[in-house]
């Protein structure tokens, strides 16, 4: 794991991101624990974070792999972007947003194989409910129109230039960039995950039973 | 009259005439399918039961048994081309899963953990459909159908036999149709039998949803292939 430097910042619009900040050191001793491990990560765009919690339902066989594989970024770590490049990039959730493309690109070109978990990363799952609606239509049921609007208040559509902007649609995150693996479900067994993780450290070609494939 | 054909070079005995369809199933070659419903007429239109006759792609629903037939079923060529056709549906409607009341007891879905699909290889397109209310009994999901065609020609008027769904328009444009009339006068039995009969989450019965709870739905307790080859077909 590297340290970050910090980065030269542009003072005019004051934006510094964390991932930018310097780091404190991690432990020699672990460090050198964590040579030769097959580095993993997950990363979360839109969606609702079962998928990360399926990755928790791996339970105790989590314990066996960590001989094998070291554990970079999940959900539970809220750091903006992977410290290190990673072997296995699990990503749940589909493409809202600008950032969610920057840092889906990232992640693209820092981990060797990408998988899709989860209904919204594979198709777009419940947030593509609104690809059915023009955007403008969602937005002001959710801010102008909305039932539980502040009275009083004039309603505004939030536009900060620091919010990222919301896609038109939802996007697949294959269709944003090259994914390797699918693991479809709302959310995916931890078996599921299991599998596909444990095949690829035992360099086996990744396979999915239909007995633990499901939509659902 | 008894003939002879080969499926996957097994050698198979069959009565001349036989559906394709059911003589592979009788002998424990498994093959998908959303519209074929035995014995009733074939209706040939959603092609997931495509298989290779003498070397030529054919729906298998459609073909009825000849002597010295070959057949290919498990051929790689003609195995991508149903999972192709399955992804296909699922792409051009919407087939939300974790939102469907169907889910667990659908045709589709368990055909698409029996064809390997993880993804659709086609653009999800999103295409917005109207829902049809108008019946007192079901409502219509336009989004999930998949114009097979069984509610069009096996759910009928108990009266008059008239048709109580229907197509309308063509191409891109059909759209699944209710009577809303004919559909108020069936019996709660008929109801439950086009709900069960729709291989999607089209045909949604009023009033009743999620009755079974996850890991205990049709499809969990057995499987759509273990289903089709024990002949199990409710």
């Amino acid at each position: 794991m590297s340290n970050h430097s910090v980065k030269q910042v542009n003072s005019a619009v004051n934006e510094i991101y964390s991932h930018d900040l310097p780091r404190t050191p991690v432990d020699a001793e672990f460090l050198a624990s964590q040579e030769g491990k097959i580095k993993v990560s997950m990363i979360a765009l839109v969606g609702c974070w079962g998928c990360t919690l399926s990755f928790l339902d791996m339970d105790e066989r989590i314990l066996n792999l960590l001989d094998k594989v070291t554990i970079l970024r999940s959900s539970l770590t809220d750091v903006k972007r992977i410290p290190d490049r990673c072997v296995v990039g699990f990503v749940e959730g589909g493409v809202a947003s600008e950032e969610n493309i920057e840092t889906l690109e990232h992640y693209r070109e820092n981990c060797d194989i990408l998988i899709s978990v989860g209904a919204c990363a594979v198709w777009g799952g419940v947030p593509s409910m609104r690809n059915l609606l023009p955007l403008s239509e969602c937005l002001e049921e959710a801010y102008i129109n909305s039932p539980t609007a502040v009275s009083g208040v004039i309603p505004i559509i939030p536009n900060h230039p620091d919010l990222t902007k919301v896609t038109t649609k939802v996007y697949p995150c294959h269709e944003v960039v090259k994914m390797d693996y699918f693991i479809p479900g709302c959310p995916p067994d931890g078996d599921a995950i299991f599998k596909v993780l444990d095949d690829l450290v035992n360099g086996r070609p990744v396979d999915l039973p239909t007995s633990i494939n499901r939509y659902d | 009259m008894m003939i002879q054909l080969k499926i996957d070079g097994k050698n198979i005995n069959a009565r001349a005439g036989t559906p394709l369809m059911d003589v592979a199933l009788e002998n424990g070659v498994y093959i998908p399918a959303l519209c074929y419903v035995k014995g009733q007429p074939c209706l040939g239109t959603c092609r997931v039961c495509s298989v290779k006759v003498g070397g030529v792609v054919a729906a298998a629903c459609t073909v009825p048994v000849v002597h010295g037939m070959e057949v290919e079923v498990n051929e790689p060529e003609v195995t991508d081309m149903r999972k192709a056709l399955v992804e296909s549906l699922f792409a051009e409607g919407t087939h939300n899963c974790p939102s469907c009341e169907k889910s667990g007891r659908c045709d589709l879905q368990a055909v698409g953990y029996e064809v390997g699909m993880m993804v659709s290889r086609f653009e999800y397109r999103f295409t917005p459909r109207q829902r049809d209310y108008a019946s007192e009994k079901i409502l219509l999901e336009r989004d999930r159908c998949i114009f097979c065609q069984r509610c069009v020609d096996f759910v009928r008027d108990e009266e008059t036999g008239q048709k109580i769904f229907s197509i309308s328009g063509r191409g891109a444009n059909s759209r699944i149709e209710i009577n809303a009339e004919l559909a108020n006068k069936m019996t709660s039995e008929q109801v439950t039998r086009a709900v069960n009969l729709c291989p999607v989450g089209t045909i949604v019965e009023k009033g009743v949803g999620f009755n079974e709870p996850i890991g205990k739905r049709k499809f969990e307790i057995k499987s759509v292939r273990e289903r089709a080859l024990a002949g199990d077909h409710k």
